[in-house]
Order: structure tokens, then sequence, then C-alpha cells
């Protein structure tokens, strides 16, 4: 069985998640080749055959393929699947946007967001956000699947694999890029980041919020999440939010912050390795999954933690 | 330009979800259903458009058991015009929904699909993408603003780490994201109104395509439970503490 793993990148480096995927696939098969599309990445494609366990990189440069737009995408990726059992997608914002075209070309349903290879047809997969897990078997001869990278980890370094240069797609023409505004930040990505302080709706402003979370998060060197409540009520913008309807992580800490613990905010970071809850309410929910509690108002308990940590 | 949103009726986003002791699946029965979230935001979108002269018909189609009609009535109580209910006693995978979703737009012939990113029970997030590609047109996912220029939409997307804004000609495929919008209540006299309003109500089988399921769902099981750890007295013995596990 030969595995395409379509890799996401900066255009000089391959992002972790792709090294997460290149160890899902490699679950599969020990013939992983990975797909770097872009335009001008030939960095991204040397980096990606430094990759362990990459058989081989293919490197297809246009510049219909630089920003991944996925019409594009899927007509350098379509044509390679004569020669692959598999192709695998890191489960996020890219990938899940390009994935189910490519099964849709196929004729294949796709596996969404898999956190475990059980066998080359058997994977077990988040459902409920995360309140059920489903193991399910493919009838499918080609599997089209995106990888939940907090569940797998990353390939190490060591990798030699050739760079091999394959055609490149046409221009999309019904779907053009325009631009693109990145949130610059000195703080991790929130989806990806080893740390995350989350802050709820007992924060109770946007200038707390900003006065309160924001500090705290700098001085772990985290990202910041919220709960939905808290975005509903206007303290965080949306793409801060952590829960069923916004984003899921597991990072190494999470901190949550006058959060109650709905089931829907639960849904989206209780996979995360230590979880601390500050909440002056010791009946919250939140602190049947936190590993370490604080029953504290949290208006004297972040100063006291920032004093802590020194 | 019509606007075509297909809507899913799925368990309610604030029920905390139960699997069923056999682990066949998930227990739904005397369990709260709505129309998925991300369909909601759909619909108002919809629905804004034509309040702004863009949209001239919304039309709302779901497939699924007879009760997914109010998920319908639902979306036309919020404003849209007709609905379209396809029945199916059985779970449909995303392909299969796709497929009957194009045979629908072969029928109605609409500008612009405009559908929620993901249904929060089987999480896929595929549905949209697969039916832009089945059809052949450009699609703009997780979309946070949406503006249709004549023949072409210009679609601000959310990406990891950022926006990104994408031109797709007409007609194409937009699945919404949670900032697109705030999704209005129905007020009683819409409501009211909405039953007057035509569903058409077909089968699967009056589309002719194949949604036979190509997954088998050997097992559904609990996650991993977590167990509460430990209550701490300060924030300087938390700090001990997280020093303790390594974390900071």
């Amino acid at each position: 069985m030969a595995v395409l793993v379509v890799a996401e990148h900066d255009g000089a480096s391959v992002k972790d998640a792709t090294n997460k995927t290149v160890t899902a696939a490699l679950a599969l098969s020990g013939d992983v080749d990975v797909l770097v599309a872009g335009s001008g990445a030939a960095g991204a494609a040397a980096a990606a055959g430094a990759i362990a366990g990459v058989r081989r990189v293919l490197h297809a440069d246009g510049a219909a393929l630089g920003h991944g737009v996925a019409e594009a995408v899927e007509a350098a990726v379509v044509p390679l699947m004569a020669g692959y059992d598999a192709v695998l997608f890191a489960a996020t914002a890219g990938g899940k946007n390009i994935a189910p075209r490519i099964a849709a070309r196929l004729d294949v349903s796709p596996i969404s967001e898999i956190i475990e290879v059980i066998d080359g047809n058997t994977f077990v997969r988040p459902i409920y956000a995360g309140n059920a897990l489903e193991t399910i078997q493919t009838s499918d001869a080609k599997k089209v699947i995106t990888v939940r990278t907090t569940a797998f980890a990353a390939a190490g370094a060591g990798g030699s694999a050739p760079v091999e240069a394959v055609a490149a797609a046409d221009a999309a023409a019904s779907a053009q890029f325009v631009k693109e505004e990145m949130v610059k930040s000195d703080r991790p990505e929130l989806a990806g980041a080893k740390r995350v302080v989350s802050g709820g709706r007992a924060v109770g402003s946007a200038e707390e919020f900003n006065a309160v979370i924001e500090p705290l998060a700098d001085r772990l060197g985290a990202a910041v999440g919220a709960s939905r409540a808290a975005v509903d009520a206007g303290y965080a913008p949306n793409d801060y939010q952590v829960g069923q309807t916004g984003k899921v992580v597991a990072p190494e800490l999470y901190v949550a912050v006058g959060i109650s613990g709905a089931i829907q905010h639960l849904a989206g970071m209780k996979d995360s390795k230590i979880i601390v809850a500050i909440n002056k309410d010791a009946d919250a929910p939140i602190f049947q999954v936190a590993d370490f509690g604080l029953v504290a108002d949290y208006k004297t308990a972040v100063p006291e933690l920032m004093a802590a940590l020194g | 330009m019509k606007v075509l949103v297909p809507v899913k009726r799925v368990i309610d986003y604030n029920v905390k979800v139960r699997v069923k002791p056999d682990n066949t699946g998930v227990d739904l029965a005397n369990v709260k259903m709505s129309m998925n979230p991300f369909c909601e935001i759909a619909v108002e979108e919809a629905v804004r458009l034509k309040e702004k002269g863009v949209a001239t018909e919304v039309v709302v189609v779901s497939i699924g058991p007879q009760q997914a009609q109010e998920t319908i009535r639902t979306a036309l109580a919020m404003g849209a015009d007709r609905g379209i209910l396809i029945q199916s006693e059985t779970d449909i995978e995303p392909l299969g929904i796709a497929k009957l979703l194009a045979a629908v737009v072969a029928e109605e012939g609409p500008s612009m699909v405009l559908m929620g990113k993901q249904a929060i029970d089987g999480d896929n997030n595929a549905t949209g993408q697969m039916l832009a590609a089945l059809l052949g047109w450009p699609q703009a996912t997780f979309a946070s603003e949406v503006a249709v220029d004549g023949a072409s939409a210009s679609v601000t997307r959310e990406v990891d780490g950022g926006l990104q804004t994408l031109s797709v000609a007409l007609p194409a495929v937009v699945t919404a994201d949670l900032r697109l919008n705030e999704p209005r209540f129905a007020s009683l006299p819409n409501i009211m109104k909405a039953k007057k309003k035509p569903i058409d109500m077909k089968t699967t089988a009056d589309y002719g395509v194949d949604v036979a399921p190509r997954l088998t769902v050997l097992k559904v099981t609990e996650p991993p439970k977590r167990s509460a750890g430990i209550k701490v007295e300060d924030a300087a013995t938390l700090v001990a503490k997280l020093k303790e596990a390594g974390v900071i």
C-alpha cells in the first residue's frame, strides 16, 4: 500500500501538522510520499524530505498553488492518486477544505479527523465533538483521510528522501485568491499551542479580558482562548473560541479562568494534558475535569498566580 | 438569484451526548433535537441576502426522518420561502448527501448553495466541499463574510491564523463558519406564517442516486474519562504543582 501525505507548508518549511500526519501515514504503510504543492516552495520540499520515514517528496510548483486554493490543489492531487491507495491531510483549516473535494472526485467516503489507525481499513474518530468515539471500517479501495494532529506524535528529522518534480495544475479560474490577513501576534496559534489560557463569562468585560487573561497568557507563552459564553458576550473575538462550535485544542497546559465548564466548552479542551481551573464557584463543572483546581475569584487569583510565577 | 440552503436536524448542542450501553451508537431517544448551529447561520445569511435584495428566493432542503420537517419549519420561520424534505430513515454518509444535493441543484438551479461548514453530530466537515466537487463549482468554505457582486461572490474565510478572501464565480458553494452572523430568533407571527409555507415531500428514491454506505460503524464508545484532580489552596501551591508536573 502506498500513501500520499499532502504537506501543509509556508513555502520555506513544512508545518508540524505535516510531521504528525506522516506518523499517521506510517501506521498505514512504510511507503509514504509527501506532496508539496506550492509556488516557489522548494525550501518546503527539501524540509519535507528531511522528515524521518518519508520515501520521496513530490514537488508541484505553480503560481495557482500559491495560496492552497482548494480547486488548484485538487487538480494537482487527483491525477497522482492513480499511484496511491490512500491520501492523508492534516485536519487543519487547509486540509479540511481540500480533502473532501478529492474524495468526491474519487467517489470515496472521506474519513475525517482520525485519532487512531487500527488497520488499513479501520480507524477511530471522534464524533459529537469528542463526546463519543466511533470505530469505522471503510469498503472504499482508496482512502481519503484527515488526521487530528493532536492525536499523533510528530515524525522526527533525519530523513533524506529525494525530491521529484511533478506536474503543477493549471490555474483554477473559478476561484481566485484575493488577499490574506494573518493575525500578527507573538502568541502561538491557538489550535497548535502547547499552552492555552482561556477566559470565560465571569471575566465580565472585554477590558478585563485584555487586562487579566492576556497578560497571564503572555507570561506563560500561551495562546489565548475563550468560552463561547465570553465570545457571545463580546469579551473576546470569535476566533478565540474553544469548544464544540469553535476550536478543539489539546495543549500540555490549559488554564481555564472564570469558565464554568459547559459541555460545549469541555468538548473543545478535555484532551489537554494538564487542566487548571480558577473559578470562585466550587461546584462549577470545570473542576470535574481539572487536574488542579483553585477555588478563588480570578481578580485576586490571577495576580497572585502572576506573582508566584515570578 | 436563488439560494439553496441544506439544513440538518441534529441533537441540540446543549445536550449531553450518551453512548448506548451496547456500543452501537449514541442514545437519541427522548433527546432534544434542533437545527445544526452552522445550518442556522447559513439560513440567516441567506435570509439576509434576500432582505438586501440580492437573493430572490431562499429554498431549504433537509435529508432525514419525517421529523426533519420541524427543522425546515424553523428555517421557514426565519424567513426562507419554501422547503424540500427528502425522507430517509437511515443515516446517509456525506458522499451520498452530496450526491442527493447535486440532484436537487440540477432541479432547482440555484446560483449559490449556502450551508453549514459541519454538522455537530458526525463532525465530518465534508458535505459542502464534496458537493462543490461533484458540481464542478468553486467553493468558499468556513465563511465569515459573504458579499455578492453580480456574477461573483467575495468570501472572507476563517483559516488557521487569520482570514483569507477568495473571489468565487457563481454558481458556487459557500459554507458558513461561526462568525458569519448571529442567527435571529423567529417571532411568533413568523412561526405562524411558516406553517403555511410549502414543503415538497420527497424520498431518496426520487433522485435515483447511489446513497449506499461505504463505511461500517464497528462500535461507538465513550472517550476515556477524565477524573477530577485536586483542589489547591493558593496560587503558590498551584505553581509548585505545575512545576512538579513539568508543564511550566
